[in-house]
């Protein structure tokens, strides 16, 4: 008793340190959240007051304020195929991700040694060069004389018989650039499995593919949901692989989205498509969220 | 065989990395080229011109001081605001903790070009004229979730007997704040500052949809793409990627030493305690 006393004693004089209730608190949340609050919550309802706007009869181009529900069955009657796409796309795109991340991730958290930071270093390193000079470069690696179209072609893998400008392409450059933030996550979840669970898991004769399979994966599943998560939202929203590497019929809903906000100037169409491809994306994430909590993503 | 087996996922990972830099490789090396036609996308000639001339094509220098300007000031604000929070959401008790973490999480799932659409629709609704401040304005939004995690996972991992020390040695809770806790979590700081910075230099989709007529680097390179990228901008994203992976690796370093520095001392402080 007497030695539990002062250890009381010491973690109650600690604790108002983490939970200090005042006003500083607030003070140091309002300008931030304000930032957040104006800049990102208030554009929504922009966004969706935009979406029901109708045109200004007699003069094209110019929209007033409205309740046009119609402009979405018209956007989504015209674009439906374009949202099937990205998603079909991104869905492709983060399944080759996860598949290419999880060795780096497994080898970074448990085999890397000394080398671990280093690679971490490496992992990141690529973001450094311009994301669209990148997505350009893969026009070069994967070009029709080039060495990865004409090994292909020669083993008569490739439908169309090039690479380039078919989904393929655009699928290749959606892994490429989003890969980095499946990768994290997973070493992010891997790193905290103690190895001895592995090792108990051999010490009572399961093989290693039965301990990866019944200890390694469920135990890195955290990391594997963020990492999924992480990889198909931005994979679904982007439009730059599709219009550096795609044709015109590889347009995902991103390249629908920019073309009719900024070339088309129809902003009803254009932020109708972006709510509903939002919509469809907090689905996810609000699942995500019920599943694990926002303290542990955030 | 067997030694195949046993390097097997090493020898996946090392190809992994090598994936990762295949595009670098080849912007770097395509700075060295001289395209035969407008495209720079096969090797013709080695040449130097993009690395002796870099602001000879109109446009490319100004376009990346735009987006240094850019990222500099939405980093300094970003970081301050971002840091802000992150102290708050660790160290303070306050209502409607889960809507601020809900706030602070969604701009990080949200699609870029989500967020380009409604920032521009707020603007086009106001009728703010579009430029260098819409641009600066979005920058800060989406870099201050990014500071909030860094600082915060930074100010979670401290060890929080350094600043119970410092209190039980009679320091005052601003000096426990400016000798303690502040260098403590500068390096995180630091680190969030480095990667808001890279997010808004590199930002294309956001910038694009509020951009007005401002032409920022990657905004140039998106125009570039259309008839053809100088090869002045691989020399330029060369360099870009060079001081920034020296910065990165040279923070490594100083961090791997002043580690080894600090375990020398505590095995030293073991040996005289039982001695």
């Amino acid at each position: 008793m007497v030695a539990v006393v002062p250890t009381a004693a010491r973690s109650g004089a600690s604790a108002p340190v983490a939970q200090r209730s005042s006003k500083t608190g607030y003070l140091l949340l309002f300008p931030g959240m304000a930032w957040l609050g104006v800049f990102f919550a208030i554009p929504f309802v922009t966004l969706f007051m935009t979406s029901l706007q109708a045109p200004v009869a007699g003069s094209p181009g110019k929209y007033q304020f409205g309740l046009e529900f119609g402009n979405y069955a018209s956007a989504m009657a015209e674009y439906w195929p374009l949202f099937l796409r990205s998603f079909l796309y991104a869905g492709i795109a983060t399944l080759l991700a996860l598949a290419i991340a999880y060795p780096l991730a497994y080898f970074i958290a448990f085999r890397a040694g000394q080398w671990r930071s280093l690679m971490l270093v490496l992992v990141i390193a690529p973001s450094f060069a311009s994301f669209l000079l990148r997505t350009y470069a893969w026009k070069t690696i994967l070009a029709d004389e080039g060495i990865i179209t004409s090994t292909l072609n020669s083993l008569h893998l490739l439908p169309e018989g090039r690479i380039l400008n078919t989904g393929i392409a655009v699928v290749a450059g959606l892994t490429y650039n989003f890969l980095p933030f499946m990768i994290l996550p997973l070493y992010a979840a891997l790193e905290k499995i103690d190895p001895r669970l592995m090792e108990a898991a051999g010490d009572l004769y399961a093989s290693p593919q039965t301990a990866f399979r019944k200890v390694t994966w469920p135990l890195s599943m955290p990391g594997i949901v963020a990492g999924t998560l992480l990889t198909f939202i931005p994979a679904s929203g982007d439009y730059i692989n599709a219009a550096l590497l795609g044709s015109t019929g590889n347009r995902m809903i991103g390249n629908a989205i920019q073309i009719n906000f900024i070339q088309f100037r129809d902003y009803p169409t254009a932020s109708a498509l972006s709510f509903v491809l939002m919509a469809a994306i907090l689905v996810l994430v609000f699942t995500y969220i019920r599943r694990a909590g926002t303290e542990d993503l955030v | 065989m067997r030694w195949l087996r046993h390097h097997l996922i090493g020898i996946v990972a090392v190809a992994v990395l090598v994936y990762l830099f295949i595009p670098i490789a080849v912007i770097m090396v395509l700075s060295f080229n001289k395209p035969s036609g407008k495209y720079n996308l096969s090797w013709n000639e080695f040449s130097l011109d993009g690395w002796t001339n870099l602001c000879g094509v109109p446009g490319v220098c100004s376009s990346f001081a735009t987006s240094i300007q850019i990222g500099i000031i939405s980093t300094i604000v970003a970081t301050i605001l971002g840091t802000m929070i992150a102290f708050a959401l660790v160290r303070y008790r306050f209502r409607g903790r889960s809507t601020t973490n809900l706030l602070i999480f969604l701009p990080m799932a949200t699609p870029e070009v989500v967020m380009g659409a409604s920032l521009l629709a707020l603007f086009l609704n106001l009728r703010f004229p579009l430029g260098q401040a819409t641009v600066t304005i979005a920058h800060i939004m989406f870099i201050i979730s990014f500071v909030v995690v860094t600082v915060k996972a930074r100010l979670q991992g401290m060890d929080p007997m350094l600043e119970e020390a410092a209190r039980d040695l009679y320091a005052g809770p601003r000096q426990v704040f400016r000798y303690v806790t502040f260098p403590l979590v500068l390096p995180g700081i630091l680190g969030a500052a480095l990667l808001g910075f890279s997010l808004s230099f590199d930002d294309f989709i956001i910038s694009f949809f509020n951009a007005g007529t401002l032409v920022t680097f990657p905004i140039y390179i998106w125009g570039a793409a259309q008839r053809g990228i100088p090869v002045q901008v691989n020399a330029l994203a060369t360099i870009v990627f060079l001081v920034a992976l020296a910065i990165v690796l040279t923070a490594q370093f100083v961090n791997h030493r002043r580690r080894q520095a600090l375990e020398r001392s505590a095995v030293d402080m073991d040996t005289f305690s039982r001695s």
